[in-house]
């Protein structure tokens, strides 16, 4: 390859050389009537809440490429510090990619203070690179942890607005999660009474949304405790194949073997062929 | 502190004709021009990822002059200049270790450090070329 003629060092970041193809190459595209490739969404229904001792958050597992499942059981609960968890809505790898560059940032700063890490802090982070990218990268995030000041609950928005809620939902499902909040939250509640509500809040969006589906994931968080039940609840089970009860004693599934004596012989006859050896030869094998 | 001493607006710098010796376009060094290539960028976020860096240490320059006074800055700029002078030729990679110790960089991850790393990168840059313009000389 030749040497680029440049006279300023490369850097690090994103790079926008291929915008300007791109465009073309869309524009051609669209002229000839085919799609360009779309990213893999998680249209979703994530949703969090605050009871006496903690936080619960509650995701689904669909991942979805335009009209098709790409990911029947994706985990779309994040990983952002031992008291700290995210679930994330939008595009899946700026989601994935975002929260663990957050994740990588606390862990530095909490090695530098020598602290456990707040809710507060990985909330600011998360907004200032938000609002740096001006909402081209798609991530809507739902923020929970228990931190030394208590429970907190954010909702980040792709372009860096955040709200600070006792209970938020986030994604194509959130309407559907947000009327189930709506009727039953109470203040203070027990962890039991909290788990069902996320549950059912989940199921609402699972069942009433084309973009979330499969399983119901929870996220338990309490004050030295974190407990990541995966799957909690499995809402959409795929489908038994039909059962044949051939012996009484046990049930085959998915058989279509009949057995012997099914169907009635009628007639049966031989025929038996006879075979000539016409040339025989032997091929020796190299195996040397 | 008077208000008018208080500065409320950074000059960005942006995407301009690509001039050369003379005063015309160099196309042996750029390339060849079109004027919108030149006048719009290819996507929104181009400039300000441009100039994010610089535009960051404008912003927080300006401030702690508000804030301290004109010392401060000046201070913190002195060592920032001392510390980019502790590099290897334009075309090799440098840690850059002393310079990102002072901005804070060293705490700090971002889709710089992920995205495009320099030391990966497959071309590298013409060595003459690179230095002759790092010593002014081009």
């Amino acid at each position: 390859m030749a040497t680029l003629s440049v006279c300023q060092p490369q850097l690090g970041g994103f790079s926008f050389e291929n915008c300007k193809r791109n465009a073309v190459l869309e524009a051609e595209v669209t002229k000839l009537g085919c799609n360009v490739p779309s990213a893999r969404k998680t249209g979703t229904t994530i949703c969090g809440v605050v009871f006496k001792d903690g936080i619960v958050l509650g995701a689904d597992t669909r991942a979805t490429e335009g009209m098709i499942v790409a990911d029947k059981n994706c985990s779309k609960i994040h990983y952002i510090s031992p008291n700290i968890y995210c679930c994330g809505a939008g595009t899946a790898a700026d989601t994935e990619m975002t929260t663990q560059i957050i994740s990588s940032n606390l862990e530095l700063h909490s090695l530098s203070t020598s602290r456990l890490p707040r809710v507060a802090t990985a909330n600011r982070m998360l907004k200032q690179m938000l609002f740096r990218y001006q909402g081209h990268i798609g991530a809507a995030l739902v923020l929970g942890g228990v931190d030394c000041n208590g429970p907190h609950l954010y909702s980040i928005y792709p372009h860096g607005s955040t709200d600070k809620l006792p209970y938020v939902t986030m994604g194509s499902g959130s309407l559907a999660a947000m009327a189930v909040f709506e009727d039953r939250y109470k203040q203070d509640m027990e962890e039991e009474d909290a788990k069902r509500l996320v549950r059912d809040a989940i199921a609402a969006g699972i069942f009433n949304d084309l973009g979330s589906g499969s399983n119901i994931d929870l996220c338990v968080i309490t004050k030295g405790r974190v407990d990541y039940l995966r799957p909690h609840d499995m809402a959409n089970k795929k489908g038994v194949r039909s059962q044949r009860l051939i012996r009484p004693v046990y049930a085959v599934t998915g058989n279509y073997k009949y057995k012997q004596g099914t169907t009635g012989v009628l007639t049966k006859s031989v025929i038996k062929l006879d075979l000539e050896v016409v040339e025989e030869t032997v091929q020796t094998m190299d195996t040397s | 502190m008077p208000l008018s001493q208080l500065k409320d607006s950074v000059p960005v710098t942006g995407m301009g004709p690509q001039v050369g010796a003379y005063g015309v376009q160099d196309t042996l060094r750029s390339g060849f021009s079109s004027v919108k290539n030149e006048l719009l960028p290819s996507h929104a976020l181009e400039l300000s990822e441009k100039n994010f860096q610089l535009n960051q240490d404008k912003m927080n320059f300006s401030n702690l002059r508000n804030i301290q006074g004109l010392h401060a800055p000046l201070k913190l700029q002195m060592e920032y200049r001392a510390a980019r002078q502790i590099q290897r030729l334009p075309f090799l990679q440098s840690s850059h270790l002393a310079l990102d110790t002072l901005k804070g960089n060293d705490e700090s991850i971002s889709f710089e450090d992920i995205l495009n790393d320099p030391a990966q990168s497959e071309m590298m840059g013409e060595p003459h070329i690179m230095v002759e313009y790092k010593l002014g000389m081009m």
